[in-house]
């Protein structure tokens, strides 16, 4: 991989530019709710300004493509950085994110997809970035997100008897 | 079982035994727990058991306003609090849009720096400790002590640092703490030699490490490890080189890198960087600029406009990447710590199997690791 454009071509062939990503029903023509990004659904492939954002590049998926997207970066070198959830309520839907950086460039790239918060299931990368196990229990136990498949899902940071998931916007101590 | 070029006893042994290690153990740094499946001397699986200092800062960010959460980012990391200041702080400017006067960024970066050779200092301390020699922790502790006491002029604080603010920085920098800092970074050198030929060329040093506890680059980018262990892989991954941030790219200094991946690639990575950051330190001193510290665009109740923002920086231990996701109000959606101690552990079962069990613990100190960083 020679440039950010190659791999958002990359990507391209994996999510079609033409037809987004199918998303849940409770998503579909939902109006932006308070804490929802406002506007039309942005397209699956963003290129944007490391400078105003963080990252160059981000890419939504489905939540079966989690780990084809996984191996495409694998294949070019990038490095697992973290994994984590956030909670829309008011979608009714549950985000997984997942960064990547590359330890010879200074590309970051932002993996994104949502699963219904009443079936937050979703498949594990563990078996392609180990380091993905850590981040993934902790993902399941701030957020009740399922990573089908995981090794081992069980409490990382929480007791281990924790029923809870905290990081819930409905959750209450 | 071999690993690392150790051969396990017989390998038709059903024999084992699980050995606990913490979560009050000095050798764990404080409260990490390993649950070690032993064959005689030889580790065969090292599960770390987290969470006994898990106080769910990610939470507190939810519920109190951006300028609330400011404290917490100084009690995630302890030993290099002034950089998950300057990571969060830069992360709500980014999504504000908020400007920092050049002095401040200087500031930033010369506390930073400091930070940084001080939270080096304790790891060289104790993890010479760890090894069985006692005395380079009274010497680091001498050391460091300097720094801890000039930034205590300017923060106010010894540790827990939250004196980079929205903007800038909540004091200005004065002559005592400048003429302070200039003897200091004269007074550390002849120390990191004297350390050179004490400790670092020390025969019995060298047999603990060299060849001990390699992690190559591989697994660094399959964990996502970064900071000395990655360097210590061979790899040059510095967020100040890689994402440069604050006014890092004015200043000349060299990321060290050792190809070994060894324990010993690590304790030299470290001590290298000590005299790089003098270097930064210098070169920002020289080229201070004059002005305000304290950028007057801040408004008084902060709502950054509705979005997802990162930020990464390179705190003592690696990478440190703060997200967080505003939707407009004043208390933030969603922050995210990706925290360096995290992923530098968590590759910790794979690379310590087939060692014996002082050389897991060498690795263990190797990793340096700050127990609160990784619990949260």
């Amino acid at each position: 991989m020679n440039s950010l454009q190659e791999l958002a071509d990359q990507f391209s062939k994996l999510v079609p530019q033409d037809t987004p990503p199918a998303q849940p029903a409770a998503a579909a023509g939902a109006s932006p709710a308070p804490g929802a990004a406002p506007g039309a659904p942005p397209p699956p492939i963003q290129t944007t300004d490391h400078a105003a954002k963080g990252f160059h590049l981000d890419v939504r998926v489905r939540p079966d493509q989690v780990v084809s997207a996984a191996e495409l970066l694998d294949r070019n070198g990038f490095a697992m950085d973290a994994v984590t959830g956030m909670d829309w309520i008011a979608e009714n839907e549950m985000e997984v994110v997942y960064d990547y950086f590359h330890p010879a460039n200074s590309w970051r790239v932002v993996v994104r997809t949502r699963v219904p918060r009443s079936k937050p299931e979703l498949p594990t990368i563990s078996q392609v970035f180990p380091g993905a196990n850590w981040h993934e229990r902790e993902t399941h136990e701030f957020f009740g997100i399922v990573f089908l498949g995981h090794p081992n899902l069980t409490p990382l940071l929480l007791p281990e008897d924790a029923t809870y998931h905290p990081l819930r916007k409905d959750f209450t101590a | 079982m071999s690993a690392n070029g150790v051969l396990s006893s017989n390998p038709q042994s059903q024999e084992t035994f699980v050995l606990n290690i913490g979560p009050q153990h000095p050798a764990t740094h404080g409260v990490l727990r390993l649950k070690v499946t032993m064959d005689g001397e030889y580790v065969m699986r090292a599960e770390p058991v987290c969470g006994y200092i898990h106080r769910m800062h990610e939470k507190m960010g939810e519920n109190r306003t951006w300028a609330q959460f400011l404290p917490n980012t100084g009690r995630i990391d302890y030993l290099a609090a002034m950089a998950y200041n300057h990571a969060y702080v830069a992360a709500v400017e980014r999504a504000a849009k908020i400007e920092v006067p050049l002095r401040a960024e200087y500031i930033r970066v010369i506390t930073t720096e400091m930070n940084r050779i001080s939270s080096h200092l304790v790891w060289f301390g104790a993890f010479l400790l760890d090894l069985g020699g006692f005395t380079p922790l009274l010497y680091a502790f001498d050391d460091r002590e300097k720094i801890l006491d000039l930034l205590e002029t300017i923060t106010g604080a010894r540790l827990t640092y939250c004196y980079i603010r929205f903007g800038g920085v909540c004091e200005d920098i004065d002559d005592n703490f400048i003429q302070g800092t200039r003897k200091f970074v004269t007074e550390m050198r002849p120390r990191l030699k004297m350390y050179k030929a004490l400790v670092t060329d020390n025969i019995i040093l060298r047999k603990r490490l060299i060849d001990i506890g390699v992690i190559d680059k591989e697994m660094c980018r399959k964990y996502g490890a970064t900071g000395p262990v990655i360097r210590g892989a061979g790899v040059a991954y510095d967020v100040r080189k890689m994402e440069p941030y604050s006014v890092y790219r004015e200043f000349n200094f060299d990321i060290p890198t050792f190809p070994e991946g060894d324990c010993m690639a690590r304790y030299l990575v470290r001590m290298e960087e000590m005299e790089q950051s003098l270097r930064i330190i210098e070169q920002a001193l020289g080229k201070l600029p004059a002005g305000p510290v304290q950028s007057t665009g801040v408004p008084r109740v902060l709502k950054p406009p509705a979005g997802d923002y990162c930020y990464a920086v390179e705190a003592a231990r690696g990478r440190l990447l703060v997200r967080i996701v505003s939707d407009n109000k004043e208390i933030p959606y969603r922050v995210r710590l990706r925290t360096p101690c995290f992923s530098n552990l968590s590759l910790f079962e794979e690379a310590s199997a087939g060692m014996m069990l002082p050389d897991a613990l060498a690795v263990l100190g190797s990793l340096d690791l700050v127990i609160p960083d990784i619990d949260r």
